[in-house]
């Protein structure tokens, strides 16, 4: 990874961050409805793994916490927003919400509300992939407390038995909501449950974006070359609750406090700084012109764009005008 | 399967050894395992699997062994399949067909004989069809693997071996509509799958017995359900029976009196009522399961008491 990309990937961090934390604001404020799950303190995962992927070539799907993923994968930042204010403008046209952020375009196939509903999917996209000799991978991200269901394992047999090309990547922030990993889950270490079903599996440290990086590189090499899937354990540490519902008293101070000393974006920050590389005023005014884009932007857009029209609640259900509905003739 | 090369069969023990009910013998000799594809007893795993490809255009045609075993696949069904069309503002499909047989066959307990139709109706986004003979068995799968939505066929178990007449050339049967399987002018027996067949030799009993010249109509269509087509043919008899092998709470009878209701209440001359199951698990003992579910005397008898003869 050289300086060049080190910077971006620090901008490109920050702006999640600050998205993440104006979606904060705006939740509060009422202009964001429903479940809103923020990625504040993981930014280094998704960032890591898909810069050493081909956004809008390889396919992403993930969970309910989806803004980043789609961001990174291409998705327009204000269309993002457009769609958490539920605007005819979002990347789902309002239809969908913060949980379900689909940008088909660049391939990111979603967002999914049900804990561990996208390991099947992905692996179907998998042999998508397969069937039609593509040299694309799909990348699956999703929690820890998601391999506590069955689909976890369903999948993953599947995805090792027919060789599909699927990464899968568990974003491990120790809380399936608000209980511990260890009171819900039998083995901690994610990556060793995949080995009952033989899949090369890795751990490493979430919050350092060159770890991931190098982590995902070498997953990614092993997916690319037909020998299956892979299992890539992401340490991490989400700031914020598991939704804006959660009140979050089950996590202690200590705790917070060591997670944040270990922050993603600081530690990619202050390495750039100790290394000559940027200094703290050029960080400074990297943060403002962020929070002016998102401010002027990402926001207004959002503000100003329309409300999908009553008249087409019924649209998208079925396809329109399918002729095969009408035995083909019509 | 011969016309494009991305339409492939999944489902239990449905390649090697060419299905529980024989419907994919020979595929797997002809198309190979990458295409018609022994699954793990995974039914929501594997469902889930075939969603994901159909995201890309691959056309699966799932088979669920037994309806029972759909339950566990109704996660990636319904939260998957029925949805992402619109919570990704139409960007995303999953023309995927899932086929299923369901009913009470021969005494195979309560966990092996359910009816769910009842089920899959109510979701929106998913399509269901029935089959209630050959000719629309083999018409319905090939629209349904070309339709854009996913479409799950209710089959029965109880009718794999029926014989009828198939077009000779390619034939395309409607997911939509409903059919009149017999003409009639006194009373509208509304049947679906199995239960057309018990609406057909009810009539004839009723025909020949009682003078009484009854229409049945093919109810083929669950989801949606023809709703001209049940109006026009109250608007023509003025009277209506549903018959269901299914319970009657939340049933397909309740939907189609509710929609007689709305469409065509003040053509009635009698109350419509349902010819349904009793509210039980079904039961292994022979005598048991048969007093469970209706049977042809039963709908003779409903039609005779609404026409007071």
């Amino acid at each position: 990874m050289n300086v060049a990309d080190k910077k971006r990937l620090l901008r490109e961090m920050l702006f999640a961050r600050r998205f993440e934390e104006r979606c904060y604001e705006a939740y509060v404020e009422r202009k964001i409805g429903g479940f809103l799950h923020l990625y504040s303190g993981e930014e280094a995962c998704a960032h890591g793994v898909l810069d050493a992927a081909r956004c809008g070539h390889d396919y992403v799907i993930t969970s309910y916490r989806d803004h980043v993923h789609a961001i990174k994968c291409g998705a327009d930042p204000k269309k993002v927003m457009a769609e958490l204010y539920a605007k005819e403008t979002g990347v789902s046209r309002g239809r969908g919400g913060s949980m379900h952020i689909f940008d088909v375009a660049n391939r990111f196939m979603g967002g999914y509300a049900l804990v561990g509903g996208p390991f099947p999917l992905a692996a179907g996209i998998g042999k998508g992939i397969k069937m039609k000799g593509g040299d694309e991978v799909v990348i699956c991200f999703l929690g820890d407390a998601a391999n506590n269901q069955g689909t976890f394992h369903e999948s993953l047999n599947m995805a090792r038995l027919w060789e599909l090309p699927v990464l899968y990547v568990c974003e491990n922030n120790l809380y399936g909501i608000g209980t511990r990993i260890d009171r819900s889950t039998a083995v901690i270490d994610q990556y060793k449950r995949v080995s009952g079903y033989n899949i090369p599996s890795a751990q490493e440290d979430g919050q350092d974006i060159e770890k991931v990086y190098k982590a995902a590189g070498k997953a990614l090499n092993h997916v690319r070359s037909g020998k299956g899937p892979y299992f890539l354990e992401l340490m991490t540490y989400r700031y914020r609750g598991h939704s804006m519902s959660d009140s979050n008293a089950y996590r202690s101070k200590k705790e917070e406090r060591m997670w944040s000393e270990r922050d993603p974006i600081i530690m990619l920050r202050d390495r750039l700084i100790e290394a000559g590389e940027i200094s703290r005023d050029d960080y400074k005014a990297m943060d403002t012109q962020v929070l002016d884009i998102i401010e002027q932007d990402v926001i207004a857009f959002a503000e100003a764009s329309p409300e999908p029209r009553v008249d087409e609640l019924g649209k998208y259900v079925l396809a329109e005008n399918d002729p095969w509905v009408y035995g083909g003739g019509r | 399967m011969a016309n494009d090369p991305l339409v492939i069969c999944m489902g239990e023990d449905i390649g090697v050894a060419g299905g529980t009910y024989k419907a994919t013998n020979g595929l797997y000799d002809k198309y190979g395992p990458e295409r018609v594809i022994d699954t793990p007893i995974s039914e929501n795993g594997y469902t889930g699997l075939g969603i994901g490809a159909s995201f890309l255009g691959v056309r699966p045609i799932i088979e669920i062994m037994s309806v029972n075993f759909a339950w566990l696949a109704m996660d990636q069904l319904f939260n998957s399949a029925a949805k992402v069309r619109y919570m990704s503002g139409g960007q995303l499909t999953a023309p995927v067909v899932v086929r299923s047989p369901g009913g009470t066959a021969h005494q195979l307990g309560a966990q092996h004989s359910a009816r769910m139709e009842k089920v899959f109706m109510g979701i929106a986004g998913l399509r269901v069809v029935t089959p209630s003979n050959p000719r629309q068995a083999y018409g319905m799968l090939k629209s349904a693997v070309r339709c854009n939505d996913p479409v799950f066929i209710n089959e029965h178990e109880l009718m794999y071996n029926m014989k009828g007449e198939v077009p000779d050339d390619e034939y395309f049967h409607p997911l939509e509509g409903s059919e009149i399987a017999r003409d009639g002018s006194d009373v509208t027996l509304f049947g679906y799958n199995v239960s057309v067949h018990w609406c057909l030799q009810a009539a004839e009993i009723l025909a020949k017995q009682y003078a009484i010249n009854a229409e049945v109509v093919d109810l083929y269509a669950l989801s949606p359900l023809d709703r001209a087509g049940i109006a026009a043919s109250v608007r023509k008899t003025h009277r209506a029976v549903v018959v269901e092998e299914a319970e009657a709470a939340v049933g397909v009878g309740a939907e189609v009196i509710a929609i007689i209701n709305e469409e065509s209440f003040f053509e009635l001359d009698a109350a419509p009522v349902r010819v349904s199951a009793t509210n039980v698990p079904i039961p292994y003992n022979h005598t048991l399961e048969k007093a469970a579910i209706p049977n042809v005397d039963d709908v003779v008898a409903a039609v005779r008491q609404m026409l007071g003869k």
